[in-house]
This record gives structure tokens, C-alpha cells and sequence, in this order.
């Protein structure tokens, strides 16, 4: 005998859904290799930092004060653990979903696929967080050692611009990963990209060209470690070297990122790339 | 509440110069279970991608229960359990994670959830790795939990795409249980498959497609009696040897009997004109010869006949 249809479900409304989709895809990051192995680079550049300024003593770090100790140590390193972070969880997120076939579990459920990135998203953003304050606590750690605990007001600042970098990192590795189908595509470019191309550039532009590189991502990051210097830099520094017996005169032009400026970049690339990711992931299909 | 349906109009998908499908019209409605066969690159898996969201359709609309499965996502699959190709699932979790996942993106009551995942869990046998993490998992175990997913939430339509792929002999059995099982609960299943004698077995319509188009949907019985000059074919199984002389005499003469011939001593093969009417007829009669009938069973290779009849091509 046929039996009565089941009572219907309700479907939980889109921000519900991110919620759900964010606490499974963290759980899934935190259990991951490679999640450990993120940890373990962090603990690594940590461990060579803290025995590098125990055991050679480097006046830049230990002599001048606190700030100076950020300065050496955070602003070095930061921007480093945060892009590792981006490329190791973003890398792949969504290109992964296609090659991996992930996606054929979660898409054909009542979910709108903005729900699925922007929860992907978030999970990677929490994941990469904890990394960045681990090495945050470490840096922390190692001045108090030396100074006793003496946070400086632009610390706090710098730590606040790496997290919002992290924000840019990550949406621009979840928008490259959604233009690929294949995961180790695109988190070699997107590695390239962080590792290489964009330091390139940024040089070639500046340098070569005389053009500040306000387009490139990595030029807004240079506040994180610019707001630890004692003296913030000047925006533009023009320098006239002579070389050779008749003293060529060649000028070298240095652009160093404002405030503003920076966190203006990060936010435009973040928003950008958030926009132009979801949309891809929107149309693209499960070929 | 309405019947549970399913329809395809106009449903075309272009890949550059390639027709996937081609104006695909189809309605099914009610419970029942439908196979849905081709050959490869046919276009089931389009539709069935199609119906899922995973694809958009190039033109025309796919709706179920009346809602457009693009523009009206949630609402067309909220009572759909859907197992398209061979899914993954997120290797760091354990099935009563990833099953917990889409219960909770399906709104399964919290007070429900725990049962539901263990009663489908145990449903494809899987009860013993419930809490082991699903990277370590077969292909074939994996096709289990996302079958389980499928039926979590008590779907009123279950979308299957070739759903006994990759599963060993025991796990075909028992998908075809479960299938069988859904169609008792009055469900509506909608199920591509390549093996005939799969779709004889479970299903009750058969729509047939080639080249992005569809060649015939109906029930299996009129299609096989249309497609199959009329004849349909029935195995007879005995509890004794045949006597001789009946093969040719009190069975050939039966209504509806084309011809007979013998597999072995204790099984026959019985060529018929007529849908389960006839077939009816013809069981009674074998049962009052007293020949000792213990089975009788519509074969698929009437079927098959049909299959091979309407798609010559394999690609």
C-alpha cells in the first residue's frame, strides 16, 4: 500500500546555510594535512626567528625597543605567513569543488552556490586566522622576553592591516581558484602570482618606469610593515646616484605606500575580486 | 499535496557545434520509478545535471513540482535526493558529518537528525564506519554515503544517476532493494542507468534517448510490446524436468503464446504477444498443466530488443 508523502522540510534560510557550510568546511580544514603543514612552516620561520635574535643578538631587533623588535621580526614575516595562508587554503577552494568532485555533493542540495563560497570562504578566512594569531602570540611572546610584555599602539595597528590583507589574500586566491577546474593550476598561479609576479612588477613599474604601482596588492600590503618603522616613509623618494668616471647621473624613484592608500588597495581588491569570484562560481558549470 | 513531478520543455544544451540535448520534452508525474537509458554521451547525464543545477540548460526549462530548478533553486529541490555521477565528500569528514551537513542544509528537524543519518547509514550497510573518516573510503563505500544522502530527508523525488556504478555485486543488490523500497513509499524516481535487466527489474517506465533526443516513453510492457514486433518475454522457472512432448503441445497452444523454447530442463522461455493481461492468462494455464512453475519472470531481453532496435549507434 502506497504510504502518505513525507512532511516537507524547510530549507533554512541563505545565511543559515553559509553558517552550516562555513562550520563543516572549517571543520574539514582544521583536520587537514595541510592545515598541519601550514602550522608547521609558521612554527618553522618562528623557531628561526627565535633562535636567530637569541643567538646573534641583531641590534635592529633587541636594541632599540619594542617597536624596533615588531619592526625586524613581524614586519619581515607577516605579510609572508599571511599570503602561505592564502595560497594553502584559497588556492584550491573552489576549483577543487570541480576537479575534486565535492561540488557534486553539495551543489544539487537547496543551496543557493553563493551560499557555498562565501561559507568556503569564511572557513578559510577562520583557518588562516588562527595560523596568523598563533604567530601573532609567538612574535608577542619573543618581545616580552626581551622587553617584557610592551605592546606598541602600531603593532596592533599593523597586526589589524595584516588581518584585512588576509581578507584580499583570500578573496584573490578564491577568485583565481574559480577561474580554473583544475586545483594544482590554479594554485601554482596563484602562488606565482603572490611569490613572484607581483614583487616583479612592482619593482619593474617603480623603479623602471617611475609609476607608482598603486594596482598591485602586494605594493597596499608594504603598511604592515611601514606602520613599525620609527618614521613612517616618505611617499616618494627621489634619489640621484652618478656612476662611472664621468658620473652618469641615473635617478631612482622609491614609492612607499600611505596609509590610506594601502588600506584602499586591499579594500578594492578584496571587494573586486569577491564580486568577480562569486560570479564566476555562479555560471560555471559541473562538466 | 500535488503528485511529485518532473518535466523537461523544450530542454536543449549546446556545447559549441555539439548538441547535447535537443529539445527535450518529458513529463513524468507520480509515483513511480523511471529509467531513463541511452547510450554514452546520449544526454542523460546533461538532463540529470540539468535538473540539478550543475549545468544550465541552453534553452527551454527544466521544472520540478512546477518550479524552474535555475530561477527557483530551493524550492525545486528541497524534496529532491539527488546522487549525479560519483560524488565526493569531504575526505577530513566522517559520514555523520557530511551527512549532518546536508541535513542541516536540507532543514531535517535537530531533533530528527541524529535517527535519520543512522537509519540511512544503516539503510546501505555502512553503520560500521559511521564515525571513520570518509577520505579512507572506497569508491564504491563512498557511492553508499551518497546514496544515504540522497534519501536523508525523506525526498518525494529521487534523481539517480547510474546510482550502482562503482559498487561491488552486494551493494547493487541492495541499491536495487532500495530503489524498489522508495517506489512501495510513493516516491517518484527518475533513474539513468545502462543495465536493462536493472531497469527491467525496478522500474515501471522506461524513456529512451539517443543524440539529445527522445525516442519513446512509456510504460516498459507497451514499449516492449511496440518496439518488439508486439512480443514479449517471459522465464519460467520449474521444480521438475519438462516432460516431453509439452513444449510443443499444451504450452505452445496456450492464448497468447508465440513460441517456446527450453534453456535447460527446468527452465523455459515463453515468446508472447500481449502486456501483463495475457501474461496472466499464460500463468495459469502452466499452473494448470501442473508442470511445477516456481518462477515467472518478464525477461529484459525484450527490452534489450527494443534497446538495440531504436539506438544503433553506441556513441
Amino acid at each position: 500500500m502506497a504510504q502518505s508523502s513525507p512532511p516537507e522540510n524547510k530549507v533554512p534560510n541563505s545565511m543559515a546555510q553559509v553558517r552550516i557550510t562555513t562550520r563543516y568546511t572549517l571543520l574539514d580544514y582544521t583536520r587537514s594535512r595541510r592545515f598541519a603543514i601550514l602550522l608547521g612552516i609558521m612554527l618553522l620561520i618562528s623557531a628561526v626567528l627565535t633562535f636567530v635574535v637569541a643567538h646573534y643578538r641583531p641590534a635592529s631587533f633587541v636594541s632599540s625597543g619594542p617597536l624596533s623588535f615588531y619592526s625586524g621580526w613581524w614586519g619581515m614575516s607577516a605579510t609572508f605567513v599571511v599570503i602561505l595562508s592564502g595560497i594553502f587554503f584559497g588556492g584550491d577552494a573552489i576549483s577543487g569543488e570541480f576537479q575534486n568532485k565535492t561540488g557534486y555533493f553539495t551543489v544539487p542540495n537547496p543551496i543557493r552556490r553563493s551560499s557555498v563560497y562565501i561559507g568556503k570562504w569564511i572557513a578559510a578566512f577562520i583557518a588562516s586566522s588562527i595560523v596568523l594569531f598563533i604567530f601573532t602570540a609567538i612574535t608577542i611572546a619573543n618581545e616580552a622576553y626581551y622587553f617584557g610584555l610592551n605592546v606598541p599602539w602600531q603593532f596592533t595597528e599593523s597586526f589589524l592591516f595584516a588581518w584585512f590583507y588576509l581578507m584580499a589574500v583570500l578573496g584573490f586566491t578564491f577568485f583565481f581558484s574559480s577561474l580554473f577546474k583544475s586545483t594544482s593550476y590554479s594554485i601554482l598561479v596563484t602562488a606565482i602570482l603572490f611569490l613572484f609576479a607581483f614583487t616583479l612588477i612592482e619593482s619593474l613599474v617603480s623603479d623602471l618606469a617611475m609609476i607608482e604601482p598603486w594596482f598591485i596588492l602586494t605594493y597596499g600590503s608594504q603598511i604592515v610593515g611601514n606602520v613599525l618603522d620609527a618614521t613612517y616613509p616618505l611617499h616618494v623618494v627621489t634619489t640621484v646616484s652618478h656612476f662611472g668616471p664621468r658620473g652618469v647621473a641615473v635617478t631612482i624613484t622609491t614609492f612607499s605606500v600611505t596609509i590610506p592608500e594601502g588600506l584602499a588597495i586591499i579594500a578594492a581588491y578584496f571587494v573586486i575580486t569577491a564580486i568577480l569570484g562569486l560570479a564566476l562560481f555562479e555560471r560555471k558549470e559541473f562538466n | 499535496m500535488t503528485n511529485p513531478s518532473i518535466e523537461a520543455v523544450n530542454l536543449s544544451k549546446v556545447y559549441g557545434s555539439f548538441t547535447a540535448l535537443s529539445n527535450l520534452n518529458l513529463k513524468i508525474e507520480g509515483a513511480k520509478c523511471v529509467g531513463f537509458l541511452g547510450p554514452n554521451g546520449a544526454g542523460k547525464t546533461t538532463t540529470l545535471k540539468i535538473f540539478t543545477d550543475l549545468i544550465r540548460a541552453s534553452s527551454g526549462e527544466a521544472l520540478i513540482n512546477g518550479f524552474n530548478v535555475h530561477t527557483h533553486k530551493k524550492a525545486a529541490l528541497a524534496s529532491v535526493g539527488t546522487l549525479i555521477e560519483t560524488p565526493e565528500i569531504y575526505p577530513s569528514l566522517t559520514p555523520r558529518e557530511a551527512l549532518g551537513m546536508v541535513a542541516e542544509l536540507r532543514g531535517v528537524p535537530h531533533a530528527e537528525r541524529r535517527k535519520r543519518i543512522e537509519d540511512v547509514v544503516t539503510e546501505v550497510a555502512m553503520q560500521d564506519w559511521i564515525d571513520k573518516r570518509v577520505g579512507k573510503f572506497s569508491k564504491g563505500m563512498k557511492q553508499r554515503i551518497c546514496v544515504a544522502s540522497a534519501l536523508l530527508h525523506d525526498p518525494r523525488i529521487v534523481l539517480l544517476d547510474e546510482p550502482t556504478t562503482g559498487l561491488d555485486p552486494r551493494g547493487m543488490s541492495e541499491v536495487r532493494g532500495i530503489v524498489k523500497s522508495l517506489k512501495n513509499k510513493d516516491r517518484l524516481i527518475f533513474m539513468s542507468s545502462h543495465i536493462l535487466s536493472e531497469v527491467s527489474d525496478v522500474c515501471d517506465e522506461v524513456a529512451m534517448i539517443d543524440h539529445g533526443k527522445l525516442l519513446v516513453y512509456d510504460t516498459i510492457q507497451n514499449v516492449t510490446a511496440k518496439f518488439s514486433g508486439g512480443v514479449n518475454i517471459v522465464d519460467v522457472g520449474l521444480t521438475r524436468p519438462l516432460q516431453t512432448g509439452l513444449l510443443d503441445g499444451p504450452i505452445t497452444k496456450l492464448p497468447g503464446v508465440v513460441s517456446v523454447e527450453k534453456i535447460d530442463d527446468k527452465r523455459i522461455r515463453i515468446h508472447c504477444s500481449g502486456g501483463p493481461d495475457v501474461q496472466e492468462k499464460i500463468l495459469a494455464g502452466l499452473v494448470g498443466i501442473n508442470i511445477g512453475v516456481v518462477s515467472f519472470q518478464p525477461t529484459s531481453s525484450a527490452l534489450e530488443e527494443v534497446y538495440l532496435n531504436l539506438i544503433k549507434d553506441t556513441l
